[in-house]
């Protein structure tokens, strides 16, 4: 059972672990995306730790073998969102949503699932595992996912395309939407900002995990992003800035009042927070472990 | 023949007043795709996405998961050619019950190339869960949402607007996954399979080759995927000198490819016309000129006919008849 009320250094332990069984798997399996995790560990377990109002897990603590896509004989397979406490079956629509769209971030995410008590620490062996259902990148079935996000740009309009949905059924849970500032770059995103500000989404709330860097190396050097806040006010949204390493500003940004408006929040973070070992690396999407750094790596796990 | 108006705009009201949770969502194509009536009556259910098509799939993909039922209205070609990655990963993955209602398919627009929907057919057909089905006249357009609407999964209809012919029997309503058979022989020479726009050209050929003596199986194909009517191998195999595809797009990829693959997986050895625009674009200039031009009307069905048939058949056009006119001057 996840509990609901957590403290700033119950909060910090579990970013802090989360970073450390990321890195522990990407030791063990070769490479992971460990930047993702030290850049949003703060943003993701604040959020399931304290900002959304989740019912408790419904999900199976265990992992489990993927249950097929989807299709029109299969739909009742157990969906990811039942990790966040809702059941298309029997839905709560006064509690909030998250919907992942920066879906390469799947292990941060199935290891912050972990620390809230919403999946069993046993599960996470079975992380990227031919057959199971915690993928490298998560589908509809992956624990805490509510849909299929690989494709980068879609799921910000899937999420705002559920809060029109809720606006006009009178549902009062909020719409969270979670993205990555290289998925900024993606035309649709803002598309859907301008639509989510049309329609006046209040119940919408965007996080952006602003860690600067994409595949190719900085944000900056690819493609400017640039003024973000500007441009995102310019298309009606309410927009707050914060250190998305620091628990109590993450919190207070996504509580701004928006009335009228969809909530933009923008958590600046570092790609290397909290894992000195890979700092010289840095920009980097995937780290790898081979020989030549293996043994320093696990010194620095063995001490985390 | 008896020409119909706005069907499409009757039965989206029909299907409004049964089913409240259906919406319509428009990218600024509504008045040409005869939802102004429903916007005007339903303010509140009719979504403007603003020109922005690949959003308003994925915001579809939402909609429908809370249980709305959303009916996209553009042009055809704006519903698949530059959403593709949208209605495969929003929709088509999760299998959700999204109507994609395309208008002015294949070669009835005289928009040109960058509004006729050509290849959309063989496109989603490629597609998991998608259902697909061309329409080829009022009576189809007046029974076509309603399987739509019951269809478990996506679906993507090639709507027909403004003046459409009533081919068929009013109270004959079009079937899921079945063909409709308009020419039956026990022993023909030729099959033909049409569909869309091309039908009706179909039928004047068909006539035409009767009164000549030819022996011939006519249908009408509305349901392109699933592609598993019985009654189609049937017709196959009856069919002495072989079969005949015509269909208002691209040959590969559609009708024409869909019969092919009927026919060997069944093995039935026998040669096969494909009529359509062959592997091209298309000029965009009236439905009139286009059907002769590409060499999709009856008159190249006749000719389709007797290279089967190896001898010419002496039927000239004044057999045939005009091609309706058509005025799409209004995009």
């Amino acid at each position: 059972m996840s509990k609901t009320a957590y403290t700033n250094e119950e909060i910090k332990r579990a970013a802090h672990n989360v970073r450390k069984r990321v890195l522990g798997l990407c030791i063990d399996r070769g490479g992971c995306y460990l930047t993702q995790a030290c850049s949003s560990a703060e943003i993701l377990n604040t959020l399931y730790m304290r900002i959304l109002n989740l019912g408790p897990s419904l999900g199976n603590p265990d992992a489990q073998r993927f249950p097929g896509v989807p299709g029109p004989e299969n739909m009742n397979y157990p969906k990811g969102s039942l990790y966040n406490g809702f059941d298309y079956a029997n839905p709560d629509y006064t509690r909030d949503r998250l919907f992942f769209s920066c879906c390469h971030y799947a292990v941060v995410l199935y290891c912050s699932l972990v620390e809230c008590g919403r999946l069993g620490e046993k599960a996470i062996e079975k992380f990227n595992v031919d057959g199971w259902n915690m993928e490298m990148i998560g589908a509809e079935h992956s624990p805490g996912f509510e849909n299929t996000a690989g494709s980068l740009g879609q799921t910000v309009s899937i999420a705002a395309g559920t809060a029109h949905a809720y606006k006009l059924k009178g549902h009062t849970g909020r719409i969270f939407c979670m993205l990555s500032d290289g998925e900024l770059q993606e035309g649709q995103d803002w598309e859907c900002f301008n639509m989510a500000a049309y329609y006046n989404l209040d119940n919408f709330i965007v996080v952006a995990d602003m860690n600067g860097q994409q595949l190719e190396g900085w944000t900056k050097d690819q493609m400017n992003n640039e003024p973000l806040i500007d441009r995102l006010r310019a298309f009606g949204w309410e927009v707050q800035e914060c250190d998305g390493h620091d628990i109590d500003a993450i919190t207070r940004a996504v509580d701004t009042p928006h009335p009228g408006k969809p909530l933009m929040v923008l958590c600046r973070t570092h790609p290397d927070q909290g894992m000195p070992i890979i700092s010289p690396l840095m920009p980097k999407h995937f780290i790898t472990v081979n020989d030549a750094v293996r043994e320093s790596y696990t010194r620095f796990y063995e001490n985390m | 023949m008896k020409l119909e108006v706005n069907r499409h705009n009757a039965n989206i009201l029909r299907m409004a007043e049964q089913h409240p949770e259906i919406l319509v969502l428009s990218a600024d194509l509504g008045t040409s795709c005869e939802v102004k009536e429903f916007r005007q009556k339903y303010p509140d259910r009719y979504i403007t996405t603003g020109i922005a098509e690949q959003n308003m799939v994925s915001w579809a993909a939402g909609l429908a998961r809370e249980g709305f039922r959303p009916f996209l209205h553009t042009f055809a070609v704006f519903l698949y050619r530059r959403v593709l990655d949208q209605v495969e990963m929003s929709i088509a993955y999760p299998n959700l019950p999204v109507v994609f209602c395309g208008f002015v398919p294949g070669i009835t627009t005289p928009g040109g190339v960058t509004h006729q929907s050509t290849n959309d057919i063989g496109v989603i057909r490629t597609v998991p869960n998608f259902a697909i089905f061309d329409i080829g006249d009022a009576t189809e357009i007046d029974s076509v949402l309603d399987i739509a609407y019951d269809y478990n999964g996506p679906v993507f209809i090639r709507q027909l607007r403004k003046n459409v012919p009533r081919l068929f029997p009013a109270n004959q309503p079009m079937q899921f996954n079945r063909a409709r058979i308009l020419r039956s022989e026990s022993a023909a020479d030729l099959t033909i399979f049409s569909s869309s726009i091309c039908t009706e050209e179909a039928m004047k050929a068909a006539a035409a080759l009767a009164g000549k003596g030819v022996k011939v199986n006519h249908l009408h194909v509305s349901t392109l995927k699933p592609f598993t009517d019985p009654q189609v191998v049937e017709a196959c195999r009856n069919a002495k000198y072989g079969v005949i595809t015509v269909e208002n797009g691209t040959v590969i990829g559609g009708l024409g490819t869909c019969v092919a693959e009927v026919m060997a997986e069944k093995g039935i050895a026998k040669p096969l016309v494909k009529i359509g625009l062959r592997d091209t674009y298309a000029h965009g200039a009236s439905k009139m000129f286009l059907l002769k031009h590409y060499g999709m009307d009856a008159m190249s069905l006749v000719q389709g006919a007797e290279k089967l048939m190896g001898k010419p058949l002496g039927i000239t056009e004044e057999d045939i008849g005009e091609i309706r006119f058509e005025d799409f001057s209004a995009v």
